[in-house]
């Protein structure tokens, strides 16, 4: 019934310490998971256009964002990519250590598919990861990638 | 921990046995929470406007939205919720017999939050609801509620 292709995960992320953690997590899955990482906004959007470096970059399922990375912020990035017509479609999950109500207002409202507070705690950390995963990875119905 | 308000889902959903369904499945829940149910698209546009009968209907902290409905079908209340200023913040999960990917690439681009496909047997429709609670409700932080009396300043636009 599932799909056999890995699903390619857009982490977009400044803390190394998370980056190991999601990619640890990820990894012990049972799902198959391609996780690229980018460390700043203008990186992400430069992977998702495919531009510069990123020529050869695989569209990814699904973009786990965090909302205070250098370059250009987490925001930022959100509006830009809900407003393009190709990447929009894409399901972005907002993880911060972010838990003020004005963030998580705005990135609803700038088209954010969920938004999830990172916890402290490795532990509760890899819990969450855990949930992010079995939700999104195999309940829902992730849209048929982009070329 | 959080506050002890039962959080409110809005069901949008003319079929009478998964509307039962998701019911048992919530109850069985640890968490509190209160779901309202409209049957077609208008009702569900005049429900989150507040209009008519739904004057005093409190604004979901989620909506769980059904594609084929009468008279105004998912498509359109997604896209109508999701223009207007006030509502596209709240979280829709359509949840469809529909696997078809017009209907998922569709839906996404409409600005669903997600999109699941209904399985077919009750067990896996109980889980699926299950999933659903514990996902949005635990891990998610969903919207900040509006203050104290927000919902009742809502401009009359009728």
């Amino acid at each position: 019934m599932k799909t056999l292709r890995p699903i390619d995960v857009l982490l977009v992320e400044d803390d190394p310490g998370d980056v190991e953690l999601t990619r640890e997590t990820i990894e012990a899955s049972k799902i198959v998971v391609n996780l690229h990482v980018v460390e700043d906004g203008l990186q992400a959007l430069a992977y998702l256009r495919k531009q510069a470096n990123y020529a050869d970059a695989v569209t990814p399922d699904l973009i786990f964002l965090d909302l205070n990375i250098p370059g250009k912020d987490g925001r930022q990035v959100l509006e830009e990519l809900k407003h393009d017509e190709t990447l929009r479609t894409i399901p972005v999950v907002v993880l911060t250590t972010s838990d003020s109500d004005e963030d998580i207002m705005r990135s609803y409202s700038l088209g954010a598919n969920c938004y999830v507070t990172k916890p402290t705690g490795l532990d509760q950390f890899i819990k969450v990861v855990e949930s992010i995963e079995s939700f999104w990875f195999t309940l829902v119905k992730l849209p048929t990638r982009i070329p | 921990m959080e506050n002890m308000a039962p959080l409110e889902i809005l069901m949008v959903e003319d079929d009478p046995a998964d509307v039962e369904l998701t019911e048992e499945a919530l109850q069985d829940s640890k968490l509190l929470t209160r779901l309202h149910v409209v049957e077609d698209g208008i009702e569900a546009m005049e429900y989150l406007l507040m209009k008519g009968k739904y004057a005093h209907a409190c604004r979901p902290d989620l909506i769980i939205l059904d594609l084929n409905l009468p008279r105004k079908n998912g498509r359109e209340v997604l896209q109508e919720l999701k223009r207007d200023k006030s509502l596209k913040s709240i979280p829709v999960v359509v949840l469809s017999t529909s696997n078809a990917e017009e209907d998922i690439l569709r839906s996404y681009n409409l600005g669903a939050n997600c999109f699941i496909t209904k399985p077919v047997g009750l067990e896996q429709f109980a889980k699926v609801v299950e999933s659903i609670d514990s996902f949005w409700f635990t891990v998610v932080k969903l919207p900040p509620r509006p203050k104290e009396g927000d919902h009742t300043t809502r401009p009359e636009d009728d």
